[in-house]
């Protein structure tokens, strides 16, 4: 991702409410020059630059608050800063970077596009994640990738406690230590594919030096997706 | 929800200007807690003389009418500072005793007793509650702040962080517990310390304080109340000499910690930080699950 042109728009939130702010951003379609913004004095605000559905660019000058880009679709977002709980939450598509660490439930839930994080996430990164890529440069917290269904993690530091637990088929990647793994979720071999998708999500972050080969692949066990019978008397 | 802020300066020369950084920090958590705020200064105090923060309901309430009490001891000497519905009553008597003091003056509520705390909290929104006690205007080492949505008990003045129960010692809280009732029960019958409220967060700073006052260290008390309480919880510690910050295992409830070469600051989230001077060049973190994060001043 780029850096902006010089001549993008620029929204200061000291001036304008961020309802404002998030209207200009989410009545631009994208096209020619009017699809790049500046989003400064952003303060920790919550919800800035959330349900964009067009190509815009947008980068965001400092900190911010809850659901940064919540439901990203096609639009590149680059928070130069850190970002609080749910960043890109239920994005469907499009680019989210954050140049620094992000709060709890980073991705969460999200059906595609890929967040980046060049810092760490906290806990619950990529909670019930649906089809989106997370790539987290530095640790991820307990709980993360929880009920992910699909989509891939690809954590370049260490990840806490109950790794994927109730993990569906989503892929987690891991370069460091891991914690403890959840229930249902277990190391599994790296095969050719793997190697290549990782190869190809460590590109599109950034982290073309680093090699796929030093990961770790974790995913489901496959135990929790069928009622076994002889359960029956726990319930 | 609540908000819960705290400052802490390591820098001498910016004491003058505490309140007036951590006002906006209060009132920037209106929107986590709108029900009633609170505020815990630590600021002066001689050894030998000890600060006695009340609130009474009554905007008549004779302040002086207390000086009999605080001047009992021979010798004593005591002085009265009306804030609002609030006083200092600041003594060197050694003998008094607030169980007394409440009982002789009905409807009067200690909020805290040491040589340098001082808690102002009520009903309301932060922005009265600050203007009201001029929190922008308080000088002091540090101060830990709360902005109330109540879960567990009533929204009363009684009822608003920070709590206080020991000399010097308070907590706030955001989150709440499940377990105070067996715990605020187990300290009545084994410790014998009385409760004021029917609040969770009573309950977590007796068990702190009690603790403390047996001495163990602050650390090692808030690391058994990752053992001993089960709840949501992250709590901001003041004691006289700093200030301590502790989350539940499990993360429940957020915390932003920044610091720079003048100051340690923490807020439940970010933008209660943002308007803090040198904030863009601070390192800001969250802190971990289960870690104790610690700060004092030299003694």
């Amino acid at each position: 991702m780029n850096s902006l042109k010089s001549n993008a728009a620029t929204i200061d939130l000291c001036e304008r409410t961020l309802r404002e702010a998030n209207f200009a951003l989410q009545a631009s379609n994208g096209s020619g020059e009017s699809g790049y913004f500046k989003v400064t004095n952003p303060g920790g605000a919550h919800a800035i630059a959330c349900g964009l559905d067009a190509p815009v660019d947008v980068e965001i000058r400092g900190h911010a608050g809850y659901f940064c880009a919540g439901m990203n679709k096609l639009a590149r977002v680059r928070v130069v800063g850190n970002a609080g709980q749910g960043v890109a939450e239920n994005m469907m598509s499009g680019l989210v970077w954050v140049e620094g660490d992000v709060s709890q439930c980073a991705g969460a839930t999200a059906h595609g596009g890929l967040l980046v994080v060049d810092g760490n996430a906290a806990a619950r990164c990529g909670i019930s994640l649906k089809g989106g890529d997370i790539v987290v440069k530095g640790n991820v917290g307990h709980m993360s990738m929880f009920m992910a269904q699909a989509g891939r993690l690809v954590v370049l530091g260490d990840a806490g406690d109950s790794l994927g637990d109730s993990i569906y088929e989503a892929r987690i990647y891991v370069r460091g230590q891991v914690g403890t793994l959840g229930s249902d979720c277990l190391e599994k071999p790296m095969g050719a594919e793997h190697l290549a998708e990782l190869g190809e999500l460590l590109d599109r972050s950034g982290c073309e030096k680093v090699d796929a080969g030093e990961f770790r692949r974790f995913g489901s066990a496959r135990n929790l997706y069928n009622f076994k019978v002889e359960n029956l008397d726990d319930y | 929800m609540c908000g819960i802020v705290g400052l802490f300066l390591k820098s001498p020369c910016m004491r003058e200007a505490l309140g007036g950084m951590f006002a906006p920090m209060l009132i920037e958590m209106t929107d986590r807690g709108p029900d009633s705020a609170g505020v815990a200064v630590y600021r002066g105090g001689e050894r030998g003389r000890t600060k006695i923060t009340a609130f009474h309901p009554r905007s008549d309430f004779d302040w002086d009418s207390l000086l009999g009490d605080a001047e009992s001891d021979r010798g004593a000497t005591a002085n009265v500072e009306i804030n609002g519905s609030h006083a200092v009553v600041t003594t060197n008597s050694v003998s008094i005793d607030i169980g007394k003091l409440e009982a002789d003056f009905p409807g009067l509520q200690v909020m805290s007793v040491g040589q340098s705390i001082e808690i102002y909290k009520e009903t309301g929104l932060p922005t009265e509650i600050a203007e009201a006690f001029k929190v922008s205007e308080m000088n002091g080492t540090h101060a830990v702040g709360h902005t109330r949505m109540a879960t567990e008990s009533a929204v009363t003045t009684a009822g608003s962080h920070p709590f206080s129960t020991g000399p010097d010692f308070c907590l706030v809280h955001n989150g709440s517990l499940s377990n105070h009732n067996r715990l605020r029960d187990l300290l009545r019958r084994r410790a014998g310390i009385e409760f004021k409220t029917e609040n969770d967060t009573e309950v977590a700073a007796a068990f702190v304080s009690h603790r403390l006052a047996a001495g163990q260290s602050l650390k090692a008390t808030l690391e058994d109340c990752v053992k001993e309480l089960d709840g949501f919880y992250t709590f901001v510690v003041g004691t006289k000499n700093g200030f301590a910050v502790l989350r539940d295992p499990f993360a429940c409830k957020p915390a932003v910690l920044a610091e720079t070469s003048g100051f340690v600051a923490f807020a439940s989230e970010y933008r209660a930080l943002a308007s803090l001077p040198g904030i863009n060049e601070a390192e800001v973190w969250e802190p971990e699950p289960a870690v104790v994060y610690n700060w004092e001043k030299a003694a």
